[in-house]
């Protein structure tokens, strides 16, 4: 009885998500008196063994380059099989775009009951209950699971990671992985931006910006914070910004520190993808935007006079200008 | 070629969200119901599309849910689609809620099943995979694009920070999102047809409830904005550096 962490990577690095649930792992596994494993698939650059530091004792690899790439169900059943060699009673994934994909097949193949979105560590005192996001964060429900196995995938952003000393043995399991079905032909990403679902801050801009030629203080802001950038839904939809910067209940939903939402107006469709933000700033013109309601600090003014000063304060703050 | 559509029924997105029954329920005094968004606008538009270039194509849709569904799958039928399928059960299991549409799957024998991407409400993300291993099919989840050539996917799959493009071969399991599709509005003459068009009820195969909801919890109400005049911008720095720590 264990409980396994699955780690997810790309282009040969482990992700800050993966930190999360290797810690919320730990941290379970301590509750539940147990130990904590990891389980990685595939191949990465990054060192294994300096993982115990997030609490774990043991780090499981399948070495198989072939699962460097994300195939569902190949990688449901290697994990599926991990889970059953190392006696795995829970696993425990990040709900990011990898664990959307595979937390819920390992589930069903292995008749484990499946939570995704936790925010916080189950209920363990008597029965197993995990407090889950639901109403796109406008509410949280309690979720028993009463099967044997149980699968767990964290929402990103929502569980502290704490390192301490500690390394990690390393285990080379012996798993037959399948042929892919599903073949990548081509990854675009845009090079040198922070990821969104991964970004501490994120500095979003609404219609209040015009046009998309106007983006560039809103670009100069988030490149002084190391900031990703984000939109509302009529920016993506008037192509004035990629799709992918799209938050909201039909966009992406993330859950950074702090979160600039500029000239948007705070429609509850957007604040349903970004009230998971620990700290929320609003810079808009119109004193009544809904947006102010749900802010932590807010600014009334127009965003073309307000965030070059930002960029220009938050400089001076680190010691740039 | 034979489709299936994973339709399911949420609040409007502009409901209260209220419970009852000590937290124990969900109180859907007032709520208005719809389709879920990724459900209707991304999953059943394009398989309407695919529908529309491929004249034999069938397309069929699915939900779980009690009597109180109907409503909701004559609207999808509205949209299209040549016959629905309700089975009837109340769950908010995935697991069980997957293994009923794996089984009715199992007997139509579909090249593309199409799920939405998650429900509003309980935004899970869970029930196309389960479909997919429950059939032993592939999966790629999150699709932002769907293009179909004989029987060769090519599908864009959301990744951090981008996209990538996946090949797949027929029979695959598809989770739809924006992207994938624009949203259509149901014309007279689909409200028309959807009324003739058959829904079949079946009852549910024996499927145990891996997980069931104990209570629900709406969080603290935000403590208010602090607001800093226009000309004071360097007072929200400070703030933001000293008082939130935020950067
Ligand atoms: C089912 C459904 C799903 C949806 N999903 C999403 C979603 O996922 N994400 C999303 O964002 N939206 C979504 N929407 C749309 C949402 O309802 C709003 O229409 C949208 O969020 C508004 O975008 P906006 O705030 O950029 O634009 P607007 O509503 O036009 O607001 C612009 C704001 O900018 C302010 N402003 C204008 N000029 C300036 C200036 N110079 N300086 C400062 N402020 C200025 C204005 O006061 C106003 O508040 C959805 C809608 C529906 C019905
Ligand atoms: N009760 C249901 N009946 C039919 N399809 C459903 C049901 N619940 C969820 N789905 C489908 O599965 C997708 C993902 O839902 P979920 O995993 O619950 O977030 C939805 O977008 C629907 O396409």
């Amino acid at each position: 009885m264990s409980v396994l962490i699955f780690i997810d990577h790309s282009e040969g690095h482990i992700k800050k998500s993966s930190f999360e649930a290797l810690t919320y792992g730990a941290d379970l596994a301590k509750q539940l008196g147990t130990s904590a494993e990891g389980l990685l698939l595939g191949t990465v650059n990054d060192d294994l063994a300096a993982l115990g530091k997030y609490g774990v004792t043991k780090i499981n690899q399948v070495n198989n380059e072939s699962l460097n790439n994300l195939d569902a169900q190949v990688y449901a059943k290697a994990i599926g099989e991990a889970a059953t060699q190392t006696g795995a009673k829970v696993i425990v994934f990040s709900h990011n775009q990898n664990g959307r994909a595979v937390a819920a097949r390992v589930g069903a193949r292995l008749k484990a009951g499946v939570v995704t979105g936790a925010v916080a560590l189950p209920k363990t005192d008597g029965g197993f209950v995990v407090k889950k996001s639901v109403f796109s964060a406008k509410a949280f429900a309690n979720v028993s699971i009463n099967s044997d196995i149980k699968v767990i995938s964290l929402n990103p952003n929502s569980y502290k990671i704490t390192a301490g000393e500690g390394s990690a043995a390393i285990n080379q399991l012996n798993i037959t992985v399948d042929a892919p079905k599903v073949k990548v032909v081509s990854v675009n990403k845009v090079k040198g931006e922070v990821p969104l679902t991964e970004a501490e801050i994120v500095v979003s801009g609404g219609r209040g910006f015009k046009g998309p030629e106007n983006w560039g203080i809103l670009e100069d802001l988030a490149k002084t914070l190391h900031a990703a950038t984000a939109c509302s839904r009529p920016v993506a939809d008037a192509h004035w910004r990629p799709h992918h910067e799209h938050v909201g209940q039909t966009g992406i939903q993330i859950a950074p520190n702090l979160y600039f939402a500029l000239g948007i107006s705070g429609a509850i469709q957007h604040l349903a993808g970004v009230n998971r933000s620990k700290v929320i700033v609003v810079v808009n013109k119109d004193p009544e935007a809904p947006f102010f309601k749900a802010a932590d600090y807010g600014i009334v003014g127009d965003v073309f006079e307000i965030v070059p000063k930002l960029t220009e304060e938050i400089k001076k703050l680190k010691g740039i200008a | 070629m034979k489709i299936l559509v994973c339709i399911s029924k949420t609040p409007d997105t502009t409901s209260k969200i209220a419970f009852k029954d000590n937290n124990s329920k969900f109180d859907e005094a007032g709520v208005q119901w719809i389709i879920n968004p990724y459900d209707e606008w991304y999953a059943l538009v394009r398989a309407i599309e695919l529908k529309e270039k491929d004249a034999s194509a069938v397309l069929h849709l699915i939900t779980v849910g009690g009597a109180d569904v109907e409503p909701i799958i004559r609207k999808a039928l509205a949209l299209g689609g040549d016959e629905a399928i309700r089975v009837n059960a109340q769950s908010d299991d995935r697991y069980f809620i997957a293994a009923q549409i794996a089984e009715v799957a199992k007997q139509g024998g579909y090249d593309l099943i199409f799920t939405g991407k998650e429900t509003i409400d309980f935004n899970s993300s869970s029930v196309g995979g389960a479909v997919a291993e429950l059939l032993d099919m592939p999966y790629i989840s999150l699709a932002t694009k769907f293009e179909l050539n004989g029987t060769t996917a090519t599908v864009n799959r959301e990744i951090e920070g981008g996209e990538e493009v996946n090949e797949v071969s027929l029979p695959v399991v598809i989770s739809c999102q924006k992207g994938v599709a624009e949203q259509r509005i149901p014309n007279m003459r689909g409200i028309m047809a959807a009324r003739t068009k058959p829904l079949k009820v079946v009852e549910p195969a024996a499927v145990d409830q891996l997980t069931s909801v104990v209570s629900y919890e709406t969080p603290p109400p935000k403590a208010g904005v602090k607001l800093v005049p226009a000309d004071n911008v360097a007072e929200l720095v400070r703030l933001l550096h000293e008082e939130a720590k935020a950067i």
